[in-house]
């Protein structure tokens, strides 16, 4: 179920510095998500793309992935075209559809879907421990770097965790129904596995206390920069300015 | 619940952005060093129960519990929950980036809401009360986050007005169900660590 399935590979995006990667894939969504101008978003869908097919990964399973995002996008344009006020482009019984209801949801799928291709282009291809280390070196507070290196680490342990106790629910003939006593087993199980992490957390602490925990988070492997992410640099530097002159010539 | 990428106005973004950032920020301030892996372990117990499928009808819904986790968590629920978001975003694109804040704050504000509700009940001797009030903080969690989603919806544009409904009618089963499971944990959790409930603190 969880699984770092686009991280790994030797394509020039995985190769780039995770510390800037991080910062690309937030500079661009931003840019995606505030503007409304044909040509920025156009750009921005193609600059994604390319960015997911420069990195080489699994086009089926990128296909799945943009599938699941795109069904909360289908319920808008159920509704959209009918409720943004407009030019009526047609009406089918009493539903008026307008030309600018479909401009609005036409936008919001083009926004939506570069936005997650350029996660999987700039943090799927990295993994998690490489961008744990990114997110310390980028000056996030230890604590919070812990957290985030923490909480995904035991997160395969709890999943395990729950598969053994589903496990022992099915050999026993458990059968999952809409009823009151599977929601019982259900919520005992989740107790359970509540109950069981609380504990483990004594030991957890325990176990870093003996490695010398001091609430430091220390980076192990120092990256520096290399040609590539410079060049990268300079790239990425002209096509946000590009897209920013687009937005700014729109707008004034 | 999460609103997905490119939907929302950047006054709205912006907004949902600096009150989380708010939460985060107070709620990393009252974790003390040694709680890190208390609050960083049940977290990942919340994010997997999240992923658990349970059936309502002829569909399966998963759970939420933002509502419990504000009860276990108390503020260090909005670094929890921006945390499990960024990676939910970064494993299967659930939510996105630029929605990360707005994200954080429909589930977070419920939650610490029924921290302060409840957390003292869960405290007393009575189990009729827990289980009350296990429920409330079930169906209060769930409500107010489809609320606040639908508000956040209706702030970028009337259009959006007939979405926020639907928002709200389709949580409603959901409410009702994750009131009934919450009261439950609460049973299992009261008759056996009962310091779990009342916030990391």
């Amino acid at each position: 179920m969880i699984e770092e399935r686009f991280s790994k590979g030797d394509s020039i995006i995985h190769k780039l510095d995770p510390r800037i990667k991080i910062i690309y894939a937030f500079l661009f969504s931003i840019i995606m998500a505030v503007s409304a101008n044909p040509l920025v978003l156009t750009s921005g869908f193609v600059f994604s793309l390319a960015l997911v097919f420069l990195a080489r990964l699994e086009f089926k399973e990128i296909l799945k992935r943009l599938f699941l995002v795109n069904i909360f996008i289908l319920l808008l344009w159920l509704i959209l075209p009918l409720s943004v006020p407009g030019k009526l482009l047609f009406s089918i019984w009493k539903l008026h559809i307008t030309q600018e209801g479909i401009i609005y949801a036409f936008q919001i799928t083009v926004r939506c879907n570069t936005i997650v291709l350029a996660i999987i282009a700039f943090l799927s291809t990295s993994s998690i421990l490489n961008l744990t280390y990114a997110l310390k070196s980028l000056r996030i507070p230890d604590k919070m770097v812990y957290l985030f290196f923490l909480i995904y680490r035991y997160i395969f342990t709890l999943l395990k965790e729950y598969r053994r106790l589903e496990n022992a629910l099915k050999i026993r003939g458990f059968i999952p129904k809409t009823s009151l006593q599977t929601y019982r087993v259900y919520a005992y199980l989740t107790g359970t596995l509540l109950i069981r992490s609380y504990d483990r957390a004594e030991q957890i602490y325990r176990a870093m206390l003996c490695r010398g925990f001091t609430g430091k988070f220390w980076v192990l492997n120092k990256n520096s920069f290399k040609k590539t992410d410079i060049l990268s640099i300079g790239i990425f530097g002209i096509y946000i300015t590009l897209l920013l002159f687009l937005q700014w010539m729109k707008s004034s | 619940m999460h609103i997905s990428e490119g939907v929302l106005s950047a006054p709205a973004l912006i907004g949902g952005a600096s009150a989380a950032a708010a939460g985060i920020g107070f709620g990393i301030k009252k974790i003390k060093d040694e709680d890190l892996p208390k609050v960083a372990v049940l977290s990942s117990a919340l994010f997997v129960a999240s992923l658990i499928h349970i059936p309502l009808g002829p569909a399966s819904v998963h759970l939420i519990l933002n509502g419990l986790a504000g009860l276990i968590l108390g503020w260090s629920v909005f670094p929890a929950l921006f945390l499990a978001l960024l990676l939910q975003a970064i494993l299967f694109q659930f939510g996105g980036l630029t929605t990360l804040g707005v994200n954080t704050l429909t589930m977070g504000l419920p939650a610490i809401l029924c921290f302060y509700l409840f957390s003292k009940s869960m405290r007393s001797k009575s189990d009729v009360l827990a289980i009350i009030s296990g429920f409330l903080t079930g169906v209060l969690g769930v409500f107010l986050a489809s609320i606040l989603v639908a508000l956040f919806l209706v702030t970028t544009g009337e259009a959006f007005l007939n979405v926020a409904k639907l928002v709200i009618i389709a949580h409603i089963p959901v409410m009702i169900l994750e009131g009934i499971i919450t009261s439950f944990i609460i049973v299992v959790i009261k008759k056996i660590r009962p310091e779990i409930l009342g916030g990391v603190e």
